[in-house]
């Protein structure tokens, strides 16, 4: 037998007493009574009789306070007018006080009773199902009525939030995070040696070979089988050089040249605790180069960041002539400005475009589009996930 | 009147706003009276944007002198089409119907590049039947691209045949990937985590009855081309690029292949399957036009030796990764109007299952989260290396997208195959780089 205790659920518990009103068919002064209004009266019994055998005297005081707290005036006057004089809340109380628990015992457990059969058997033939299983055991070995009902309230895990027990703002459609947050700025620490494979012999070769390495090296950072330097911008085109003509590096190939763009917005990295982060946080124009060994089949990743304000970073492309273009391209769409290229136009924008259209601040734009009625915003105005 | 109008120029005046041309007709004796036509002709020539044999829209500015040509620089960007932009406002699943618009004669080729790179960032491996499949379709689409090379560049070079015979074979390539994925082109057929969908029920006669006309196509169009003394004359010795060139100037496949060095990625570094096949890589060793030519109808047999092995190889299983967070639940299947989605998925998620609803809903509206970080993935497409250079923040979004296409890297290579040739040559030249334009400007 299952009953919600009155602090647990009491809306649950409303509607059961409700219902079970209309099935003892009291006599009721009026249909249009509220709710408010009756369930003082009506209900006290159930209340108080589940909660005095737990507390006792403490639980009924509880009640008294709880009944007198919650003004019954207010719905009385409100909805009661054309009820009669018996709303009086004097009367209530004394109703409460008078209450004596043996009547009350059996007079709630009886409702009760048909609060069950009503609440947890909604189809007839489902009933009439447990009706008969219920009876075929109690007939067996259980008393036909259980004397008492176990008040213990029903185990909640903790306190909860909000129906699904949401953290945070509460919003459950999932959009409750618009800010875009940056991936991976150049970071500050390194990964652990050994890198695995043939990394760290690369690694080690470049800082040999190359003379500057100490000033120009910044972080090496080896995930998800490929390696990324980070260097100082100014080293690049030397460093290229070296890269290309060492005998133990050969990387003849500059496969790819290209920009990226980690524009934070201000709650993103600023609140890293390392202030060299912060610093590189600035840096947010990225260029990426990703150099191939066709002679030991390996590739690398060089990674330069320049900020806005001094786009500068040295050309590639007197040692690798493919950078050409690809320089260009990084120019026309992040505005990097490659110092020594011979040509730095804009390659696939108009020569009289303004902006870098590939940069973060620099808007997708589009209009909506409006189809059978409905209008569908352009795509950079569209909710976005986190 | 001034010395350029003498020389046959227009003539000018200064003004008060700057220099004024006046163009006004002449007596041609009078125009020609100080010139020597052949020693002083110096044109500048546009060549395209949109003509036919510029691929698209390919410009070429060349300075000719007489029919040689002096200077030949190419201007790009008629075409871009912001898609690298575009699918930083995409999921990372339909960032893939956008790339594989860039280069769309190779459209399965950059659906896989940017898939692998985008699988690299989640750590997933890809079931080996989707891996497979890839593979397959890669192949055959590397084939139809290089009909379409065949048959544009014959028709420029004059060979109506070669055009007409190259456009059909390369649909028949063209039913087999509808077969498979239902489009023609943009297919959007592979995706982050395996592909779309199982290959058809009656994929092995489809693929069957393909064999047996690309075999065919294949002979038919080495009778007709390869000991045809105007074509020979027209590619052999024209065009002539090296092995240190090609690296220096970043040129990779067929044209590096066509000069001599064996490089091709699916051997130096295999990825997929690939180091499972028996295949060639072929080589030639002129570096000129006609070395493509050879090496580009070489490959197409090395690609259905492939197809072939890789057809057998298959075996049922899962096209796409068990992650259900990765994973569409549903398969897609053709219905009789081309288009439609498996009955058997939609009644189990809108009759018997709604966290299965749910799933797919939230599967399909904010796509799946991709840990932070950065991957390059490069393969080797009909045209070169293809690498994908994908970059992630942690959200449902690519922050970052760039594709290293092998056109717009191989096009740098125009003035060094045509500079000092003639200008017929030009077309020649840049037939044989096989440029697609979508590819450059993306």
């Amino acid at each position: 037998m299952s009953i919600s205790t009155p602090d647990s659920n009491p809306g649950k518990e409303e509607r059961g007493q409700e219902k079970s009103k209309e099935t003892s068919a009291k006599p009721r002064p009026s249909g249009r009574r509220s709710r408010r209004t009756s369930k003082p009266r009506d209900e006290s019994p159930t209340t108080d009789e589940s909660l005095t055998t737990v507390e006792g005297d403490h639980a009924a005081h509880a009640d008294k306070l709880a009944a007198t707290e919650a003004p019954p005036e207010e719905g009385a006057l409100l909805d009661d007018l054309h009820d009669e004089a018996d709303d009086k809340p004097a009367e209530d109380k004394s109703d409460e006080d008078a209450a004596a628990p043996d009547d009350d015992e059996e007079a709630s457990s009886g409702e009760v009773e048909k609060v069950h059969d009503f609440s947890t058997a909604p189809r007839i033939d489902q009933m009439r199902q447990i009706v008969e299983e219920t009876e075929s055991v109690d007939k067996s070995n259980m008393p036909a009525k259980p004397d008492r009902i176990d008040p213990t309230p029903a185990p909640q895990a903790g306190p909860r939030q909000g129906l699904f027990g949401v953290q945070g703002t509460g919003d459950t459609s999932g959009m409750s995070g618009l800010a875009a947050q940056a991936g991976s700025g150049i970071p500050a620490r390194s990964t652990e040696r050994p890198y695995g494979g043939w990394f760290d012999e690369v690694a080690d070769r470049i800082a040999k070979a190359y003379s500057g390495w100490k000033q120009a090296h910044i972080a090496t950072v080896v995930d998800r089988g490929e390696i990324t330097f980070y260097v100082e911008k100014s080293h690049i085109s030397k460093l290229s050089k070296v890269l290309r003509d060492d005998s133990m590096l050969r990387f003849e190939l500059l496969a790819s040249l290209s920009g990226v763009d980690y524009l934070r917005p201000e709650t993103g990295l600023s609140s890293h605790v390392d202030p060299q982060q912060a610093e590189y946080a600035k840096a947010r124009l990225h260029v990426v180069y990703h150099y191939l060994s066709m002679t030991f089949r390996r590739r690398i990743r060089v990674e330069v960041a320049t900020t806005v304000e001094d786009p500068h970073v040295p050309t590639v492309s007197d040692v690798y002539p493919t950078a050409d273009w690809q320089e260009r391209e990084t120019y026309d769409m992040f505005g990097v400005v490659f110092d020594g290229h011979h040509a730095l136009t804009r390659i696939l924008m108009p020569d009289d475009w303004e902006g870098f259209p590939q940069r973060k601040d620099y808007p997708l734009g589009g209009i909506e589009v409006e189809y059978k009625g409905a209008s569908i915003p352009p795509p950079d105005q569209r909710r976005a996930y986190k | 009147m001034s010395n350029a109008r003498k020389r046959g120029y227009a003539g000018s005046q200064e003004t008060t706003e700057g220099k004024v041309y006046t163009v006004t007709g002449g007596d041609w004796s009078d125009l020609l009276a100080d010139n020597d036509p052949v020693e002083e002709e110096r044109l500048v020539v546009n060549l395209g944007p949109q003509h036919p044999s510029t691929h698209g829209v390919l410009r070429i500015v060349i300075d000719l002198d007489g029919e040689t040509v002096e200077k030949a620089r190419s201007v790009i960007g008629y075409l871009h089409t912001g898609i690298e932009k575009n699918v930083e406002y995409r999921t990372f699943t339909q960032a893939t119907t956008f790339l594989t618009r860039a280069d769309y004669l190779s459209p399965i080729f950059n659906e896989t590049a940017y898939c692998m790179a985008v699988e690299k960032l989640l750590g997933v491996e890809v079931p080996r039947r989707a891996q497979i499949i890839r593979v397959i379709m890669m192949e055959i689409n590397r084939i139809s691209s290089h009909w379409i090379w065949l048959a544009t560049g014959g028709m420029e070079l004059g060979s109506t045949t070669a055009a007409t015979n190259g456009f059909r074979a390369r649909d028949w390539c063209l039913d087999v990937l509808e077969a498979v994925s239902g489009l023609r082109m943009n297919h959007a057929y592979v995706r982050p985590g395996g592909v779309a969908q199982d290959l058809p029920a009656d994929f092995s006669e489809v693929i069957e009855k393909w064999f047996g006309q690309m075999e065919e196509e294949i002979d038919g169009i080495e009778r007709l081309l390869t000991g045809q003394p105007i074509w020979i004359k027209r590619l052999k010795d024209v065009g002539f690029i090296n092995t240190p060139g090609c690296i220096q100037l970043g040129v990779t496949g067929p044209l590096l292949r066509s000069a001599g060095l064996a490089w091709d990625i699916r051997k130096t570094e295999p990825y997929l399957t690939y180091d499972e096949y028996d295949f060639e890589i072929p080589t030639h060793d002129a570096g000129d036009n006609w070395s493509r030519y050879v090496v580009r109808v070489a490959e197409m047999r090395e690609s259905l030796k492939i197809v072939r092995q890789a057809v057998k190889t298959l075996e049922p299983g899962p096209v796409m990764v068990q992650d259900k967070k990765i994973g569409w639940p549903a398969q897609l299947s053709i219905g009789a109007d081309g288009m439609g989605n498996s009955l058997n998925h939609v009644k189990h998620i809108m009759g018997q299952s709604m966290e299965a609803l749910i799933h797919h809903f939230k599967l399909v509206t904010e796509g799946f989260h991709v840990p932070a970080g950065q991957a390059y993935v490069a393969i080797e497409g009909p045209r070169g290396e293809l690498g994908a250079h994908v970059v992630s923040d942690g959200g449902t979004r690519p922050w970052r997208v760039h594709l290293r296409d092998p056109s717009f890297v191989n096009l740098q290579a125009i003035p060094a195959l045509s500079e000092g040739g003639l200008l017929a040559d030009v077309i020649a030249s840049v037939a044989s780089l096989d440029p697609v334009m979508g590819g450059v400007d993306r």
